[in-house]
C-alpha cells in the first residue's frame, strides 16, 4: 500500500516538475458571491429564501403546535432538549417520543430536532452531530421541524464557513429530499423529509 | 465515407429517447442560466475565479496530497492510496473482508463506476446496492447511466415503472410519485442493515480534511446515518486549498449542475461520529484513486482535472443532446467524456480516438463550465494525438489528405492541378456519383474556381 502510496507522490512530482510557473491560489472576496441581499435582516432574509426552495417556515410555538395538529399525525418525535418546553403544548392523541427507536422507524410522521443555525443566503438549516446527536431523527421521518437559534443565523454560505465547528459531521441542508431523476419531474420526498420546516426561535 | 460511431448511434435512436434527452438537458440549461443571472451580477468573473483555484490546486498536487494526508490521519480517518482500478476495488474488498462485511450501501460515485467497482464486490459476495434513485435503477436494470447528474434522463417513466413491477415492487403505476415512494420504502430497509456505506466525494478541504459530499435525495446521508464503516472514494484531484474556497464552488455546483442555489444536502465529514454519538460511522476510510489521473497531469491536458462532475457541458452541448450519453461508449459522456475517456484509457486510448472529433467546437462547454475548461482546445490537442497514433478511430469521418499532400509537395503537379480545377465550374454536382456530394450541394453552390489567382498577381506585381 505504501508503495503504491510513494508511486502515486513520485509520478504526481515528475508531472509536475516541467512546469516553468504554476497557477497561484487567487485570493478572491466572498463578498462578491452573496451579493443583492444588504437591506433584509439575517432573520427575514432566511424566512424568504427558505420558503423559496420549498421550506415551511413557522414563527412561534403556537404556529408549530398548530401546524402539527392540521397535519393530523399520530406519531412523533421530539429532541429530549426541546421536550420540557413543548411537552404540554402537543395535540391530544398525539404520541410523542423523546427516543427513536430503529425498529418503529416508519411510524414516526415527523421529527422536531435542534439546528445548529441556518444560513439566509440560501434558505439553509445547519445540523450538527453535538446538537443534533440523532442523525436519522432528522432524516427518516416524513417531516423534518428545525428549531434554529435566531443569533446563530449566518448571512451567507462564505460566513458560515468561516464559522464552522468543531464536529465530525455537519450538515447543510436546503429544503425536502427532492429529486428530478425521472423524466426531469421534481419530486420531493425521496430519502429524507418531503417536508422541511423551521421554528426560528429566541436563544434559551 | 465510413460514419463515427456516435453518428450511427444517434441515427439509429428512437426519436422518444431522443427528445427525452433533448427537452430535459434543454430545460436544466436554460433554468441555469436564469439562476446564475439573477443572483449574481458577475457569474464569468466568479467561475474563472473557480478555474483558477483548481487549476492551482491541479498545479501543486504535489504539496497537497501529503498535506491532506496528515490532516485526515489527526481526524482518525485511515488513507489508502491506490495507482489503478483494479488495485482500488482490491483495497475496497480487503478493507470490507477485513471487518465482515456482506452488506453495503452506495451513494453514487462516478469514480465508482469508472472502476467497475459495484459488480466486482458483488463477484466476491458483497451485496451492493445503489442508492441514488436514477442509478438505483441502472443497476437493477444492468444498464448504464447516459448523464453524469441524471443518469436515467434517457428513460421513460412507463420503463422505470416496469422495472419496479419485475423486481417485486408493486404493480405496475408509473406514477413518478409513486415511484419515488416504492424506491424510498425498499431502500430504507437497506440502508438500515448495511454493515457499511460507500460514497464519493465532491471536495476534501486541505485547510481542515472536511470531506465534502453533495446530494439532492439525502441518500449519502442516510447512509451515513445508519452504518458502521464509511469508505470514501475519491480521485486525487479532487481537493480545494481552504474551506473558503467551497463558498465559491459549491455555489457553482449547484447552480451549474441542476440550477439550485445549493445542493439539498451538503455534508461535512471530518472522520468517524465522536464517542458516545447515537449514529454515525464509528470508522472512516478514505481510498485516493490515481487510475490514469497522473498521465493527464504530465498531459498537456491535465485541465480537465479541474472538472466538478456538474454535467452543464453535457446539457449545453448539441452533440450530447442529439446524440445522448450512451453514444459514448463510456461512464463519463458528453464534452468533458470526450476528453476523460480517451485520456483514462491509457494505452487504449486509439479505441476512443474518435470520441474528441464528437465536437464542432462551438465552444459552450467552455462557457458554461463553473470551472473554465478551455475542451475545445483539449478536444483539439486529442485530435492532434489522436492523428500521431494513427489509430483507425481517429480517422473516420475524416477526409483522407495523402493525395492532397503528394501533389501539395510537388510545384509541377500543383500547377496543373491548378489550371485542372476550372473544370470543376463545369462539373455539375448534382449529378455526382457520390452521395455525399450531392446532399451536399443540394443547397448550397461552389463559388467559381479562382485558382491560381494569387500566383498570377504575385508574377506580374510591380515592383517597388
Amino acid at each position: 500500500m505504501s508503495e503504491e502510496r510513494d508511486e502515486i507522490f513520485a509520478r504526481v512530482r515528475r508531472a509536475l516538475a516541467p512546469l516553468p510557473v504554476r497557477t497561484a491560489l487567487p485570493d478572491w472576496d466572498p463578498a462578491r458571491i452573496a451579493p443583492g441581499f444588504a437591506a433584509a435582516d439575517s432573520c427575514t432574509l432566511f424566512v424568504e429564501r427558505f420558503r423559496e426552495v420549498g421550506g415551511v417556515p413557522l414563527s412561534s410555538r403556537q404556529g408549530l403546535m398548530a401546524w402539527l395538529a392540521g397535519k393530523g399525525w399520530a406519531c412523533g418525535y421530539c429532541d429530549p432538549g426541546l421536550w420540557p418546553e413543548l411537552r404540554g403544548h402537543f395535540p391530544p392523541q398525539m404520541e410523542v417520543s423523546t427516543s427513536l427507536r430503529r425498529a418503529r422507524i416508519d411510524d414516526y410522521a415527523f421529527a422536531i430536532t435542534v439546528a445548529s443555525g441556518a444560513i439566509a443566503e440560501t434558505g439553509t438549516v445547519i445540523l450538527t452531530d453535538r446538537d443534533t446527536p440523532v442523525r436519522l431523527a432528522a432524516l427518516a421521518p416524513w417531516a423534518h421541524v428545525a428549531v434554529i437559534p435566531r443569533s446563530r443565523i449566518h448571512r451567507s454560505i462564505a460566513c458560515a464557513l468561516g464559522a464552522m465547528p468543531d464536529d465530525p459531521n455537519i450538515v447543510w441542508v436546503t429544503g425536502p429530499s427532492k429529486t428530478a431523476d425521472i423524466e426531469g419531474i421534481l419530486i420531493e420526498g425521496v430519502h429524507g423529509p418531503g417536508i422541511q420546516a423551521a421554528w426560528v426561535a429566541d436563544d434559551r | 465515407m465510413k460514419e463515427q460511431p456516435i453518428d450511427r448511434f444517434a441515427a439509429e435512436l428512437e426519436a422518444s429517447r431522443r427528445s427525452a434527452v433533448y427537452e430535459g438537458t434543454k430545460a436544466t440549461h436554460e433554468k441555469r442560466t436564469r439562476h446564475l443571472a439573477a443572483r449574481f451580477a458577475e457569474a464569468d468573473v466568479l467561475r474563472r475565479t473557480a478555474g483558477e483555484i483548481k487549476q492551482h490546486v491541479v498545479e501543486h498536487l504535489d504539496r497537497y496530497l501529503p498535506e491532506v494526508e496528515v490532516k485526515l490521519r489527526q481526524h482518525g480517518v485511515g488513507v489508502h492510496w491506490c495507482s489503478t482500478a483494479d488495485s482500488a476495488c482490491a483495497t475496497v474488498l480487503r478493507i470490507l473482508q477485513a471487518r465482515g462485511v456482506r452488506r453495503l450501501v452506495k451513494a453514487k460515485t462516478m469514480l465508482g463506476e469508472e472502476i467497475g467497482l459495484a459488480g466486482y464486490l458483488e463477484r466476491h459476495g458483497i451485496e451492493s446496492v445503489e442508492t441514488d434513485l436514477g442509478e438505483f435503477i441502472v443497476q437493477v436494470d444492468r444498464d448504464h447511466p447516459s448523464h453524469i447528474v441524471r443518469p436515467i434522463i434517457h428513460k421513460s417513466r412507463r420503463e422505470v415503472a416496469t422495472t419496479l413491477e419485475r423486481i417485486g415492487l408493486g404493480t405496475y403505476d408509473d406514477d413518478p410519485s409513486t415511484i419515488t415512494q416504492r424506491i424510498r420504502s425498499h431502500l430504507r430497509g437497506k440502508y438500515l442493515a448495511a454493515d457499511a456505506a460507500l460514497t464519493g466525494a465532491n471536495f476534501i478541504s486541505v485547510e481542515s480534511g472536511r470531506v465534502v459530499i453533495v446530494t439532492n435525495e439525502g441518500n449519502s446521508r442516510f447512509c451515513l446515518a445508519a452504518a458502521r464503516l464509511h469508505l470514501v472514494l475519491v480521485g486525487i484531484e479532487k481537493l480545494v486549498p481552504r474551506d473558503r474556497d467551497l463558498a465559491l464552488l459549491l455555489n457553482l455546483l449547484a447552480r451549474s449542475a441542476t440550477a439550485q442555489p445549493l445542493t439539498v444536502y451538503t455534508e461535512f465529514v471530518a472522520g468517524p461520529r465522536a464517542s458516545g454519538q447515537a449514529d454515525g460511522p464509528d470508522e472512516m476510510e478514505v481510498v485516493f484513486v490515481d487510475n490514469g489521473r497522473t498521465e493527464m497531469l504530465a498531459s498537456d491536458c491535465r485541465d480537465i482535472l479541474r472538472c466538478i462532475r456538474c454535467g452543464a457541458c453535457l446539457n449545453v452541448c448539441p452533440v450530447y443532446r442529439q446524440a445522448t450519453g450512451h453514444a459514448y461508449r463510456s461512464v463519463y459522456p458528453g464534452p468533458v467524456g470526450a476528453v476523460l475517456s480517451p485520456l483514462l484509457a491509457g494505452s487504449r486510448f486509439p479505441e476512443w480516438a474518435d470520441l474528441p472529433k464528437a465536437s464542432s467546437l462551438c465552444g459552450a462547454c467552455n462557457e458554461v463550465c463553473p470551472v473554465d475548461i478551455p475542451i475545445p482546445d483539449l478536444l483539439l490537442r486529442l485530435r492532434a494525438r489522436g492523428k500521431q497514433e494513427g489509430g483507425p478511430q481517429a480517422r473516420i469521418g475524416t477526409l483522407p489528405m495523402g493525395l492532397w499532400s503528394w501533389i501539395a509537395a510537388r510545384p509541377e503537379l500543383w500547377r496543373a492541378a491548378l489550371r485542372a480545377g476550372a473544370a470543376l465550374d463545369l462539373l455539375p454536382l448534382r449529378l455526382a456519383p457520390v452521395p455525399a456530394l450531392r446532399a451536399w450541394s443540394k443547397d448550397r453552390d461552389l463559388p467559381a474556381w479562382r485558382g491560381g489567382a494569387f500566383r498570377r498577381w504575385f508574377r506580374h506585381r510591380s515592383r517597388l
